[in-house]
């Protein structure tokens, strides 16, 4: 039963191998991806579910006995980002049936997209800190393979930054990780769990986890290090936005999750209040950066970032409560950002452009898309019953039970400029009449490709309709994982067969 | 020996740094290779050295040695020095295509993805290397 760990890896790689020996024929490189994809939510779904009825449970790599081998563990935690991450891959497929041009297709997009899934479920199961750090690099080529795709200029002047600066990201990342197995002489986190309280120099300890944060927060954009997100994420085409959106940052806030309850917890008080301080800094820059903008897609991806500012939040306030709202707005965030990427996508498709002056009518000539952005950007300003409402509830009323009143006031003040955003979109895309009315009927949406595009659209928004009205059993699932998170003997008992 | 390594780590870490804050970026590759490098040797140190007593065994579970040499880091740094090998060959490729593509090295004046008005950006003309 545990070698199912494996399959989220094998699935996606295969795919990727299969797709490129049969690249040549469109339908079957397509066929393949999609039926990679499905393959993939079937397993994540059965992994979800044995976690939730035996609980943590491990694979040790050809049966080497942790800490020595490679471990791959599945908690809560890590199957709803699997989870999450299949959901992705396969709405990103269905998607790119649509919007990604033949030249790109035949140059291998969809293995592509499937070696990042895969890389990025890797990295969600690395029981141990080198594995991880072998996944973050998979991540990284593949994200740049897609980012560069196609071989625009702006692609290029883009892509150079990313590598650039997420290049220096993972060598930080490595110095961390081999100076914490200088100090320790283990990388498996279950063990690293236990060997860092013998530690006797915390200091030390704590000097490490700063590298760690430097690493991780420059890998989840956060403030002052996110510079590489806007000016690399909106030269691809939409749908590769979108994915890299929906899962790559979020890979840094899981690792700040797993390493910041799991090992570096000797002095909270120095390095969750600086995780504290970026988190108020990131959602603030974040949203100011959106509001500056007039493209929808630049203002999209700034609010990725101040996005990333509420979930380090629940991260830095090192409680059950704020962990429960941080793996929940996890959820919410990758599902709705996502979906408002793909809306863009569609806009851009007929529209040819994302400048807010030059786009309009909507409202009026595609009101299934209306509504679809309305849901969904209010579900990301906050409002209730939608799940942003229950994500950011959460998070603040722990800050307030934590007395952190400063950052309480920055999420809820953060939480009105997005609606600002928000009404920015709303107002010149969808109210405003078209300014280039002629043009519109033009670019006009073929039947087959309004299916394939607005089907994920309508799927995401129906998800998180449902994780709003229905919030209770997707909170519960994430207390599950913050009770794991902040109660790791389970973890640690799964991994090395005994209680600590 | 440990503690020269150590210090010839920093200054290789530290002469990456000063080459990567250049905008020119040739040189800012040229720090990333540094930087490699720093962190392979960090990585080979990390375990410790120790000479002549080879990791091994015996049959009953004794180690052959009483101080043995420690095996892993040589593991990873072999992954680490593959891993960052091929991300270092992807990169230099980019930035060659980048100056067939934009005409230039010095990253100031690449403002296609994030255009400029032509007063704000810094003057740049097409094949310029900043020096």
């Amino acid at each position: 039963m545990n070698n199912l760990l494996v399959m989220p890896i094998v699935i996606p790689f295969s795919a990727a191998v299969l797709g490129m020996m049969f690249n040549k024929y469109k339908m079957a490189r397509r066929g393949i991806s999609l039926a990679g994809s499905l393959a993939l939510l079937v397993v994540s779904t059965l992994i979800m579910l044995t976690v939730q009825r035996q609980g943590i449970f491990a694979l040790q790599m050809g049966l080497w006995k942790a800490p020595f081998g490679i471990t791959f563990v599945a908690d809560h935690l890590t199957a709803i980002m699997v989870m999450l991450t299949s959901i992705i891959g396969l709405i990103g497929v269905v998607y790119s049936f649509a919007d990604i041009d033949e030249a790109r297709e035949s140059f291998g997009y969809y293995s592509l997209l499937q070696v990042l899934v895969g890389g990025v479920c890797g990295a969600f199961l690395a029981g141990d800190l080198f594995n991880l750090y072998v996944w973050f690099e998979l991540i990284l080529i593949s994200s740049f393979s897609l980012l560069i795709l196609g071989g625009e200029k702006a692609q290029i002047d883009g892509a150079i930054k990313y590598i650039a600066i997420n290049l220096v990201a993972t060598l930080m990342f490595l110095c961390g990780i081999v100076l914490l197995y200088g100090i320790t002489g283990t990388l498996n986190m279950a063990d690293l769990h236990l060997k860092v309280k013998d530690v006797a120099n915390t200091g030390l300890l704590t000097g490490i986890g700063v590298l760690f944060i430097m690493a991780f927060g420059i890998k989840s954009a956060v403030f002052p290090l996110y510079f590489w997100l806007p000016a690399s994420y909106h030269t691809p085409p939409v749908i590769v936005s979108a994915i890299f959106s929906g899962l790559l940052t979020k890979v840094g806030i899981y690792a700040f999750m797993r390493v910041f309850t799991l090992i570096f917890t000797q002095d909270v008080a120095y390095t969750h209040n600086m995780l504290l301080i970026i988190a108020g800094f990131t959602m603030v820059s974040g949203v100011l950066g959106a509001a500056a903008h007039n493209e929808i897609r630049k203002i999209l991806l700034f609010h990725i970032i101040s996005q990333i500012g509420y979930l380090l939040m629940g991260v830095a306030l090192f409680s059950p409560l704020a962990m429960v709202g941080s793996v929940y707005f996890l959820g919410h965030i990758i599902i709705v950002k996502t979906n408002l990427l793909l809306i863009g996508g569609i806009i851009k498709r007929n529209a040819a452009t994302l400048e807010l002056k030059l786009v309009g009518g909507y409202y009026k000539s595609a009101p299934i898309l209306a509504i679809m952005f309305f849901v969904s950007a209010f579900s990301l300003a906050g409002f209730p019953p939608l799940s942003g409402f229950w994500a950011k509830f959460v998070l603040i009323k722990s800050s307030l039970i934590q007395g952190s009143f400063g950052i309480a006031a920055t999420a809820l003040a953060v939480g009105l400029m997005t609606a600002y955003s928000m009404t920015k979109i709303w107002g010149e895309a969808f109210w405003k009449p078209n300014p280039q009315e002629d043009d519109c009927s033009k670019q006009a949406l073929s039947n087959q490709e309004r299916y394939l595009m607005y089907g994920p659209v309508i799927g995401l928004t129906i998800m998180t309709v449902v994780m709003g009205i229905w919030a209770q059993p997707f909170l519960e699932m994430s207390n599950y994982a913050a009770q794991e998170l902040f109660n790791p003997a389970n973890y640690v008992k799964a991994v090395l067969g005994v209680m600590p | 020996m440990e503690t020269v390594l150590a210090i010839l780590c920093g200054i290789l870490m530290a002469a990456s740094v000063y080459l990567m804050l250049s905008r020119n970026l040739v040189k800012f590759l040229f720090g990333l290779m540094l930087n490699t490098s720093a962190a392979n040797l960090l990585v080979f140190n990390s375990g410790g050295l120790t000479r002549g007593n080879p990791p091994f065994i015996a049959a009953d579970g004794t180690p052959a040695y009483a101080n043995m040499a420690n095996s892993v880091p040589q593991a990873l740094i072999l992954t680490a020095i593959v891993i960052s090998f091929a991300l270092l060959a992807c990169a230099l490729v980019m930035a060659y295509r980048a100056y067939q593509d934009l005409g230039t090295v010095d990253t100031d004046c690449m403002r296609i993805a994030e255009p400029v008005a032509e007063h704000e950006g810094p003057p740049c003309r097409k094949g310029k290397v900043i020096a």
